[in-house]
């Protein structure tokens, strides 16, 4: 626009339509949809009977035992689901930032042309199904799998690791899927990074530990912090990795809400409640990285 | 919202009228050389849509689903669930020249006395087996998974199916199902509860690979499923405990508001004749329910001990569907145990 033509300017709320209908169709109706069927009545094996009610809530966080008749207590159950699964997704961002920041810095630090090599091949493991890969891992690392067979042809184990079905093959699962939502974010901020600023830290005698956290992290920042929402939101709801890899003993939200749709216990309203006390946390977190961001900008 | 949906059909219908038929199945349950003959045989162009629980082909049907599908697969209990739900629609034993085929005692069943909206699509059992390398002590009893001995601590897949985990267990513990006595309520979650350390994994749909790939030495599952893990080269041996199994029989139904309703009576009374039912047999390597078969079936499946109980077992049970306020105690049961 460089003629400074803005004759399209009075068109503008009118060109916007298409997005607020996507945003609104894909969005938010879905929300609402979720938020609504959250308050009302469980039909008896799956779908819902038009009455409001706080009872979804209300089975979250009261317990009653297991029969229903004792004094409410508060209810364990569900935030102990809630605080594994949090704990998971964030040793899951913790791992994946200490791995992703090096790889995309190197990347980013390649010549323009091999550059693009090195996000391709970022990029191939993803082509396949997340499903198959995480089957594939699986296969990797079972008792008597290619991982354990080579520890113990070398000698370093006795006998078979047992690292299927426990949390370390979870927390694998989820590194590796996530990995790259933290690296390409973190190569993009990177890629604009100017060097020259690391050069005058060094002119000016900083080390190169003073370097990294004076400069490079603050100028990096707002990629690292997208690739960590990035890698912490779907790991918080993931349930591949902990059914197939974690064998399913435990529930964790995304199976937890799974089983209130797909399940004999067909309980909607359960499901939507606790989609919407997700999606709340969730939301609660942004906004305080938003407003801390924000006065970090107005410093 | 319904109406919008039937006015589609009806405008959509006249371009495929002589050939569609929509079924919604099981997942790897039929084989794809059985849907070819059919297809050569009427014309008629089949679409599947695969399931891979009763309740989340229930969840989808009552998502919206019904009238969009001609046939379904249920299994017993959820024929009497779909009926009482008014999800069914019957047909006429006119309408079914081979419903004389079904063998008698399936017949006038429970679920669907008379056969009025559903005929047998095949009939099995599920219980437990074992590897037979790892563990070569006393396995007839379903102690085997809820008191394992040592050798098989940590080693036990369980299927995940809250209806025969805790079906299974309560012939362990000698109760009925249904039950709201809270003592044995009790009795049984306690029982899982203590149960549970020694399962390595929850899973259905990898209950026959993980057998197979000697990541459990013992598992809950189908004896179909157990008998292609035993062909497929692991020793496992399938058991009927003396504490009782669970016996199923899926079913075939025509659903209300069938978009194709002479297709589906066509596809469903071809399945009722011997040479297609023991095509299913032999893919699946569970049981028809209709007479006939024998001579069709491959030698493996018909004397295979799976499918051959040995005489005397204590008979299985069928899966009660339990009422409402009944159910809600199975189900804080379950999220109990997967907590």
């Amino acid at each position: 626009m460089a003629g400074g033509d803005d004759s399209w300017r009075p068109l503008a709320p009118r060109l916007l339509i298409p997005t607020w209908v996507v945003i609104g169709l894909f969005s938010l109706l879905p929300v609402i949809l979720m938020a609504v069927y959250s308050f009302l009545t469980k039909e008896f094996r799956g779908g819902v009977i038009w009455d409001f009610t706080l009872a979804a809530y209300d089975q979250f966080f009261i317990d009653r035992g297991l029969f229903g008749d004792e004094p409410a207590r508060l209810e364990w159950t569900y935030i102990n689901i809630f605080g594994r699964s949090l704990l998971q997704a964030a040793i899951c961002t913790a791992l994946c930032l200490v791995v992703g920041f090096p790889t995309a810095w190197f990347i980013a630090t390649r010549p323009a042309r091999t550059r693009a090599v090195w996000l391709f091949l970022i990029t191939i493991p993803y082509w396949v199904n997340l499903l198959i890969r995480t089957v594939s891992l699986k296969f990797l690392i079972r008792d008597n799998g290619p991982l354990n067979e080579a520890l113990m042809s070398i000698g370093l184990t006795s006998g078979p690791l047992p690292l299927v079905n426990t949390n370390l093959a979870v927390q694998l699962g989820l590194f590796y899927s996530y990995l790259p939502f933290m690296v390409l974010p973190i190569y993009a901020a990177v890629e604009r990074y100017n060097f020259a600023l690391s050069e005058a830290a060094a002119d000016l005698y900083a080390s190169r530990w003073t370097t990294l956290r004076e400069i490079v992290l603050p100028v990096v920042k707002p990629g690292i912090i997208a690739g960590c929402i990035l890698v912490f939101v779907p790991a918080l709801g993931a349930f591949l990795a902990p059914d197939l890899l974690g064998g399913a003993k435990t529930f964790m939200i995304g199976s937890l809400i799974e089983e209130q749709f797909k399940g004999s216990q067909g309980n909607w309203p359960f499901g939507a409640a606790v989609s919407m006390i997700l999606l709340t946390l969730v939301l609660i977190a942004l906004i305080f990285y938003a407003r801390t961001a924000a006065r970090e900008g107005a410093r | 919202m319904k109406k919008l949906l039937l006015g589609t059909c009806l405008l959509a219908s006249p371009a495929f009228a002589q050939g569609e038929l929509k079924v919604y199945h099981w997942f790897e349950y039929i084989p794809q050389e059985l849907v070819d003959k059919f297809q050569a045989e009427t014309g008629i162009t089949v679409t599947i849509d695969t399931f891979d629980s009763n309740e989340s082909m229930l969840a989808s049907l009552k998502a919206g689903r019904l009238g969009q599908y001609d046939v379904a697969v249920p299994a017993d209990f959820m024929v009497g669930i779909m009926a009482n739900d008014g999800m069914l629609d019957s047909f006429t034993p006119e309408e079914m020249p081979n419903l004389g085929n079904i063998e008698p005692q399936w017949m006038d069943v429970p679920f669907d006395a008379g056969r009025k909206h559903s005929i047998p699509y095949q009939w099995g059992s599920t219980s437990f087996s074992v590897n037979r390398d790892v563990y070569q002590g006393d396995i007839s009893s379903l102690a085997t998974l809820f008191d394992p001995p040592a050798e098989l601590r940590g080693k036990i897949n369980v299927l995940d199916s809250q209806n025969e985990v805790l079906i299974l267990g309560s012939l362990y513990l000698g109760i009925p199902q249904c039950t709201q006595d809270r003592d044995q309520l009790r009795a049984l979650n306690d029982m899982l509860l203590a149960a549970k350390p020694h399962w390595a994994s929850f899973g259905s749909d990898i209950a026959k690979d993980v057998l197979v790939s000697g990541d459990a030495a013992a598992g809950m599952i189908y004896n179909g499923f157990s008998a292609k893990a035993r062909a497929e080269g692991a020793n496992v041996e399938y058991v009927y405990p003396k504490e009782g199994h669970v016996v199923w029989m899926d079913n075939v139904v025509l659903l209300k508001d069938a978009p194709n309703r002479d297709n589906a009576l066509k596809f469903m009374n071809f399945l009722l004749d011997p040479v297609n039912a023991a095509a299913v047999t032999n893919y699946a390597a569970y049981t028809a329910g209709v007479t006939g078969v024998a001579p069709y079936l491959d030698e493996a499946i018909k004397t295979s001990p799976e499918n051959n109980p040995p005489e005397g077992i204590t008979p299985g049970v069928f899966a009660q569907a339990c009422d409402e306020e009944t159910q809600k105690l199975y189900d804080a049961i379950w999220t109990n145990l997967k907590k």
